[in-house]
């Protein structure tokens, strides 16, 4: 040191402090995917957020236009793939109201119980990944165990991990074996409770968890309406808004569970919210498992539904059905539905034109993620570089579902 | 009204809705239908905002859930733009509907939803329909530079562009679409039912259905590929050798014998031995069996043996 004269901050006096503009992505760990945020920053204060969606967009609807109705299924796991049957929900259903196709109990039971496995699949990710953002490593190892758990199951039923393809207009595709359901009766009993339970007692009440969701990116009932937000989104900002409540669909009108609600409606809840949909989720099953009736899993009508193998070696009727059903494929009345379930993300719409033949005139999907990441701007500004992370995780956030 | 026998989300009943959303949009309206449960309303384009302003003001659809384009190019205004509505009070859902064509611009929403932004901007960026008053139209799916608007249904599923890293420029090239063969479309729709193929070179048949395939095919002999060019360029490129006629002995898909390993001795005993087992008398007579190449013996198995196709 030289003397007692201090230094002048280079950034003082009259200079003139521009902006600063930073590219967030498109390859970003925190990023969820191929998101690329052009963000203009003062200091480390955000000013403005532009978010460039598209990166992963593979023209699915466009695609869907050129299939038959079953060949288009499969395109519904690869959308957002954390939670793919979430995403065959909605278009199976827009289907079977085009056909007005009953489904037997049997079958919505099933889906039922694979869509709520799906919900906790797809919030031990985000809950994992979220906490992973803003800093802790070890309940993200945990809670991808209960995620394991989950895709084990989704294989013993379908034979896929992910890309199942398992629900069908008409029902679900195969029966599930007896012993695939004592075992997730037994793993909701003891294996979930333990390491999801473990796992949140680290990460619930952790000092650095709070302060670094706590109040971030608080969103008034009103704007959350405005901005079309669904799912955890809009019911952490305290709006009791769940499709499988008032808009009931299969068998969820049976089912006996509570919505959550946020109270604060910043990052901290959006959290809560999944944490409590979890358990939520797994009360739904266990009345699935207790109630479920034996019977057929999918529609008899063979003019929807192919007919099973052993049924083909014998009936004449049953083959010429099997090969037109996986040929031509079967028409569906000309008509127009928009279908929206409640996907583990929020609201996962399917629109659904059809001319009467057998491929879709038009199917616009709605992704959950489009209207929340547009918010994003609105969100953030005023807060910190850091807080972008946590907001984007609170989010929920998947872009194969956000391009399509 | 047929008895409802689906299973899919069960909103509040449409009952009356149509008749008093028709009394209050007024002439604001061109059609009102209920389908499947679902009210559907056409409006006229310049007046959507107004339209879709007192739906959300005077009759609680708070929520501007998706907007769709849909491509009808048989007609004259041949795009529709459909916002689907929800009212998280009443627990309903319509969908309002306008149609547009290229020339004519949709007033935005953006007024009344902000996120009426973005979905704006899907619809202008798949259709190419435009919104008056949108701040921000940008593209928002495709690529930065696309040309065209991909959703419409004269606009092939292959597209028009593909990319790829080009090793001499060192960065990604954008070059026409080249398709090994034509796009394959199959739709098996049943000939008793309206699907109308024409086989190549039936000069009988009526004019093509729309849709159908087209056959490749080529008119000049010159499109062919074949002549003088591409005798020279079959002649000057290498191709392998045709296999000698003394190797047909040896099985195709045999390892080589390793060069390393020393080869094994000669059996002991004559060849004779495993005459009973293996030949008839005649054969074993005539010729004594060739000794075997080492390799064989070990990595063979019984895959290297040629079978003819389909013998399974």
């Amino acid at each position: 040191m030289s003397g007692l004269q201090l230094e002048q901050s280079p950034t003082t006096g009259d200079e003139v402090i521009s902006n600063y503009t930073i590219n967030f992505g498109p390859q970003h760990p925190a990023a969820h995917g191929v998101l690329r945020m052009v963000m203009e920053l003062d200091g480390e204060i955000i000013e403005r957020i532009d978010p460039h969606v598209g990166l992963l967009h593979r023209g699915t609807e466009k695609l869907i236009e050129h299939k038959t109705y079953l060949q288009a299924l499969p395109y519904f796991d690869r959308l957002d793939y954390c939670s793919p049957l979430g995403m065959e929900h909605s278009y199976v259903l827009a289907i079977e109201k085009l056909l007005n196709l009953e489904v037997p109990l049997r079958g919505q039971y099933l889906r039922v119980l694979f869509a709520e496995l799906t919900r906790i699949c797809n919030h031990m990710l985000n809950i994992g990944s979220h906490v992973m953002d803003v800093g802790a490593m070890t309940p993200n190892l945990w809670v991808f165990e209960i995620r394991e758990d989950c895709l084990n199951f989704f294989e013993r039923a379908s034979g896929a991990r992910m890309h199942s393809a398992w629900f069908r207009p008409g029902g679900v595709h195969q029966d599930v074996p007896l012993k695939l359901l004592t075992d997730i009766g037994d793993w909701l009993d003891n294996r979930l409770p333990r390491l999801f339970e473990d796992a949140m007692s680290l990460v619930m009440d952790n000092r650095i968890f709070k302060q670094r969701n706590v109040d971030i990116a608080v969103v008034s009932k009103e704007d959350a309406l405005a901005w079309g937000f669904s799912g955890p989104m809009i019911r952490a900002a305290g709006i009791p808004w769940d499709i499988r409540k008032s808009q009931p669909y299969d068998v969820y009108d049976r089912m006996d569970f509570e919505i959550p609600v946020g109270t604060n409606s910043d990052c901290y809840d959006r959290f809560m919210v999944r944490v409590e949909e979890v358990r939520q989720s797994a009360r739904i099953m266990r009345q699935c498992l207790a109630e479920m009736p034996e019977g057929p899993v999918s529609s008899t009508d063979r003019k929807v539904v192919p007919p099973k193998r052993g049924e083909m070696k014998a009936s004449m009727e049953s083959l010429i059905h099997h090969f037109k059903l996986y040929t031509e494929g079967f028409h569906v009345p000309a008509g127009e539905v928009y279908v929206a379930t409640e996907s583990p993300k929020g609201e996962f719409g399917v629109y659904l034109v059809s001319d009467g033949s057998n491929k879709p005139y038009r199917c616009k999907i709605r992704p959950t993620a489009f209207s929340h990441l547009q918010a994003m701007d609105f969100m953030s500004k005023g807060h910190m570089l850091p807080d972008a992370t946590a907001i984007l995780g609170a989010i929920d956030v998947v872009f194969g579902e956000c391009d399509r | 009204m047929t008895q409802v026998l689906h299973s899919a989300p069960r909103f509040a009943s449409s009952q009356g809705v149509k008749d008093t959303l028709t009394a209050a949009l007024g002439d604001m309206l061109v059609t009102a239908k209920e389908q499947h449960g679902e009210v559907v309303l056409t409006v006229v384009r310049d007046r959507v905002e107004d339209a879709l302003r007192l739906l959300r003001d005077e009759h609680e659809y708070q929520q501007l859930m998706e907007m769709a384009g849909v491509d009808f190019p048989d007609r004259v205004e041949r795009f529709e733009v459909v916002y689907m509505l929800l009212s998280v009070t009443k627990n309903h859902r319509v969908m309002v509907k306008v149609s547009a064509s290229e020339a004519t611009p949709v007033p935005t929403v953006t007024t009344l939803w902000p996120n009426a932004g973005w979905l704006e901007r899907e619809v202008f960026d798949m259709y190419g329909v435009v919104f008056a008053g949108n701040p921000d139209l940008r593209r928002i799916l495709t690529d930065y530079g696309f040309e065209g608007h991909p959703f419409r249904k004269d606009f092939p599923l292959t597209g028009y562009v593909e990319l790829r890293y080009s090793e001499d420029e060192k960065r990604v090239v954008y070059e026409p679409v080249e398709l090994a063969q034509d796009l394959r479309q199959f739709d098996f729709m049943s000939p008793w039912e309206g699907a109308n193929y024409v086989l190549p070179g039936d000069e009988k048949a009526e004019a093509e259905a729309p849709g159908a395939p087209t056959p490749k095919s080529t008119e000049k002999p010159s499109e062919t590929g074949a002549g003088k060019a591409t005798n020279k360029k079959a002649a000057e490129s290498e191709s392998a050798p045709a296999p000698a006629k003394d190797k047909s002995a040896e099985e195709a898909g045999a390892p080589k014998p390793a060069e390393d390993r020393p080869a094994r001795k000669p059996r002991a005993a004559s060849a004779q031995d495993t005459k009973p087992a293996t030949q008839s008398k005649k054969a074993a007579a005539k010729k004594p069996v060739a000794k075997k190449p080492v390799a064989k013996k070990s990595g063979a198995g019984k895959s290297a043996a040629p079978k003819p196709a389909g013998d399974k």
